[in-house]
C-alpha cells in the first residue's frame, strides 16, 4: 500500500458525457505529477474527479488505500488537500487567518485555534515562506505571495495528497518558478502532489511523473517522467497539431 | 493589531447602542422628563408616564434592537452564503414571501393587534418566507452559480410582489389599509404581551448562527476550498438559508418588511473591522444591528416633538443604506473584502 493515488477503470466527465475513459494507474507517496493536456482535454475535470470535487462517470478512485467513494467527506478532507486556479476570495482575512480555514476539521466551531492548531499553521507558514507576512490581509499580497498563502492553507490541512489545479496559471515568471520549485521540495519532504499546468517546461523538469489527457483518443497516458520522454508520448498530448515535444528543451515546440 | 481594532469598534457600539437607550425611552410625542422616565421604569411615578414608558416606549425601543440585530445577521449569512455582496433578505425575495404570507392572513380578516392576531400574523409571515426559501432551495440544487441564485430570488420576489398586488385589488378596503400600514415598517406593533415571544425567537435564531462561524469563513474562499476542507457545503448552505429566513420570518411578521438593514450593516461591520474574519464580524454585526435599528426607531419618533405621527421605519432605512451601498460599489476596488 505505497501509493498515494490509484484509480481503476475511471472514466470522467460532464453530465454523464465521459470525457476522458478507461483511466488506469497509480502513483507512489512522495512524488510530483504533472498532468498536462490541450485545453478542452478534462484536466481539470480529470483533476477535481481525483480530487472528489466531482463524482467519475464509472470506476473508482483510491487515495492512499482507501476507496473515496466508501470514506466519508470529512476523511477524504484529511487525505488531500486542494489549491484552484481561480483567484478565490477572503481578500480581508490575514494569512493566517486564511491557513486556519484548512484546519476546519479541528478548530472550534466558533473558529478558534487550538495550540496544536497555532503550531501546524507556523509550521505550514515556515514551509512555504510565508512566516514574515502572518498578519497581512490576502489583498495585500501581490499573485505569487497568495498563491503561496494557499499552498501553505493546504499544507496547514495536513493531508498526504495535494491536487493543484494550474497553480502557476496567474503567475509571473519568477513566481512560476518558485512556485514549482516549492513543490517540488514539498514532494521531496514526503507529500504527493498532483498539479495541472500549462506552464510545461517549468513542471516537466520538476516531474515524477507525467499524465497526458489526449483529448482526440480521449485516454489518457501516464508513467514516470524519462519514459514518457523518450516514448514520445507527451506528443499524444497536443495530437493533431503541429506541435511536438522536444526533449532537450523539456518543452513543445 | 487586529484585536485592539475589534475592541475598539465593539467599545464605540456599546456606547452608541447605551445612548440609545434613554434617548429612545425620552422622545415621543407625549413630554417625559428623565426623572418621570426613571419613576416609571422603577415601577413608580405616574400613571400616565408609566403607561408611555413600559407599554409603548421601552417595547417599540427592545424591538427596534432585536428586529436590527436579527436582520444585520440574516444579511451576513446570505451574503456569506451565495458570496454576493448584494445578497440580503429584502433582496432574495425572502421579505416578499413573508409579505404574502401577511397578507393573505390579513386579507382573511386578521388582525395584526392581539397576541393571537399577533400569531396568525407571525406564522404566515413564516409560512411565506419558508416557501420562497423552499423555492430558493430547489433552485440552488439546480443552479451552481449563486449569481443565478441571486437572480431567481429576485424574479421570486416580483412574482410575490404581484400576488400582493392581485390580492389587494380583490380585498375589502379595511384589509388594505391595515396590510399597507403593516408595509410601511413600525417597531411599535410589539407590545409587551409579544415581545417576550419576539425576544425569545430573534435570541434563539441570532445564537444558531454562531456556531456556523468555521463553516461561513471557510466559504468564503468558495464552495470547493469549503468542500476540501471538510464543510458539507450543501448542508450548511440548507442551514443557513433557513436560519436566516426564520430571522427574517421574525422579524417581517410584527414589523413589517424592513428594507437595507439587512444588507448594509453586514458592510458596516466588515468596513469598521477591515475584516471578514466571522469571529468577529458576527458579533459586530449583531451588535451594529441592534444600534442601527434603534437609531431608525428613534429618528421614526422624533418629528412627534414638532407634529403628531412617526415617520415610517421604511421610510428611513434606505436613507441610511442607500449612501453605505453606493459608497461600497464605487470603491470596491480599494475595500480590501472584495479583492
Amino acid at each position: 500500500m505505497d501509493e498515494a493515488l490509484k484509480c481503476n477503470n475511471l472514466t470522467v466527465g460532464y453530465d454523464g458525457k465521459p470525457v476522458l475513459t478507461d483511466i488506469d494507474f497509480e502513483l507512489t507517496r512522495g512524488t510530483l505529477a504533472v498532468l498536462i493536456g490541450a485545453n478542452g482535454s478534462g484536466k481539470s475535470t480529470l483533476l477535481r474527479t481525483l480530487a472528489g470535487l466531482q463524482a467519475p462517470i464509472a470506476g473508482n478512485i483510491m487515495l492512499c488505500g482507501s476507496d473515496i467513494d466508501n470514506v466519508s467527506r470529512r476523511q477524504v478532507s484529511r487525505l488531500r488537500a486542494i489549491v484552484s486556479t481561480s483567484r478565490t476570495g477572503g481578500g480581508a482575512l490575514t494569512v493566517e487567518e486564511t491557513l486556519a480555514v484548512g484546519r476546519n476539521e479541528s478548530i472550534s466551531l466558533f473558529g478558534g485555534m487550538s495550540a496544536n492548531d497555532k503550531e501546524v499553521v507556523a509550521k505550514a507558514m515556515e514551509d512555504v515562506g510565508i512566516s514574515s507576512f502572518a498578519h497581512r490581509y490576502l489583498a495585500t499580497l501581490s499573485d505569487g505571495e497568495r498563491q503561496k498563502v494557499m499552498i501553505a492553507r493546504a499544507l496547514a490541512q495536513d493531508t498526504p495528497l495535494i491536487f493543484l489545479d494550474e497553480p502557476t496559471a496567474f503567475l509571473d515568471v519568477a513566481a512560476r518558478i518558485e512556485t514549482m520549485d516549492l513543490l517540488r521540495r514539498l514532494a521531496m519532504s514526503g507529500k504527493s502532489i498532483v498539479l495541472s499546468t500549462h506552464d510545461i517546461a517549468p513542471a516537466v523538469s520538476r516531474a515524477d511523473y507525467i499524465i497526458v489527457a489526449d483529448k482526440s483518443r480521449k485516454r489518457v497516458i501516464v508513467g514516470n517522467r524519462d519514459e514518457m520522454i523518450a516514448s514520445g508520448a507527451l506528443d499524444a498530448a497536443f495530437d493533431g497539431s503541429a506541435v511536438k515535444f522536444d526533449a532537450s528543451l523539456l518543452d513543445y515546440r | 493589531m487586529t484585536n485592539r481594532r475589534t475592541t475598539t469598534v465593539l467599545s464605540i457600539l456599546t456606547v452608541l447602542t447605551i445612548i440609545c437607550l434613554p434617548l429612545g425611552l425620552l422622545l415621543g410625542s407625549v413630554a417625559i422628563s428623565p426623572g418621570q422616565a426613571f419613576d416609571a421604569l422603577c415601577g413608580n411615578g405616574d400613571a400616565m408616564s408609566r403607561f408611555v414608558i413600559i407599554e409603548t416606549r421601552l417595547p417599540a425601543l427592545l424591538t427596534s434592537l432585536l428586529a436590527g440585530a436579527a436582520l444585520a445577521v440574516a444579511g451576513l449569512l446570505m451574503q456569506t452564503c451565495f458570496a454576493n455582496p448584494l445578497a440580503g433578505p429584502s433582496i432574495m425575495g425572502i421579505s416578499s414571501g413573508a409579505s404574502l404570507g401577511v397578507a393573505v392572513v390579513i386579507m382573511l380578516g386578521a388582525s395584526y393587534v392581539g397576541l393571537w392576531g399577533a400569531l396568525a400574523v407571525a406564522a404566515g409571515a413564516f409560512a411565506g418566507a419558508m416557501l420562497v426559501l423552499g423555492v430558493l432551495l430547489l433552485f440552488s440544487a439546480a443552479v451552481r452559480s449563486s449569481e443565478m441564485l441571486l437572480i431567481i430570488g429576485i424574479l421570486v420576489g416580483y412574482l410575490t410582489s404581484s400576488i400582493i398586488s392581485l390580492l389587494n385589488y380583490f380585498a375589502p378596503e379595511r384589509a388594505v389599509h391595515s396590510f399597507v400600514l403593516w408595509g410601511l415598517g413600525n417597531f411599535s406593533s410589539v407590545d409587551l404581551s409579544i415581545l417576550p415571544y419576539f425576544a425569545v425567537l430573534c435570541l434563539l435564531f441570532i445564537a444558531i448562527s454562531f456556531p456556523y462561524i468555521r463553516s461561513l469563513n471557510a466559504l468564503l474562499f468558495g464552495a470547493d476550498y469549503a468542500h476540501s476542507a471538510g464543510v458539507n457545503v450543501g448542508r450548511v448552505r440548507t442551514g443557513l438559508l433557513l436560519v436566516s429566513g426564520a430571522l427574517t420570518a421574525t422579524v417581517t411578521a410584527w414589523c413589517g418588511p424592513i428594507g437595507f438593514i439587512g444588507l448594509v450593516i453586514p458592510h458596516i461591520a466588515r468596513m469598521a473591522l477591515g475584516s471578514s474574519n466571522h469571529r468577529t464580524v458576527l458579533p459586530v454585526t449583531v451588535l451594529a444591528g441592534a444600534f442601527v435599528g434603534m437609531l431608525c426607531q428613534i429618528l421614526s419618533v422624533s418629528p412627534s416633538l414638532f407634529m403628531p405621527g412617526n415617520i415610517p421605519i421604511n421610510a428611513i432605512t434606505p436613507v441610511i443604506g442607500v449612501p453605505v451601498i453606493i459608497y461600497v460599489l464605487l470603491n470596491r476596488r480599494k475595500i480590501l473584502y472584495f479583492n
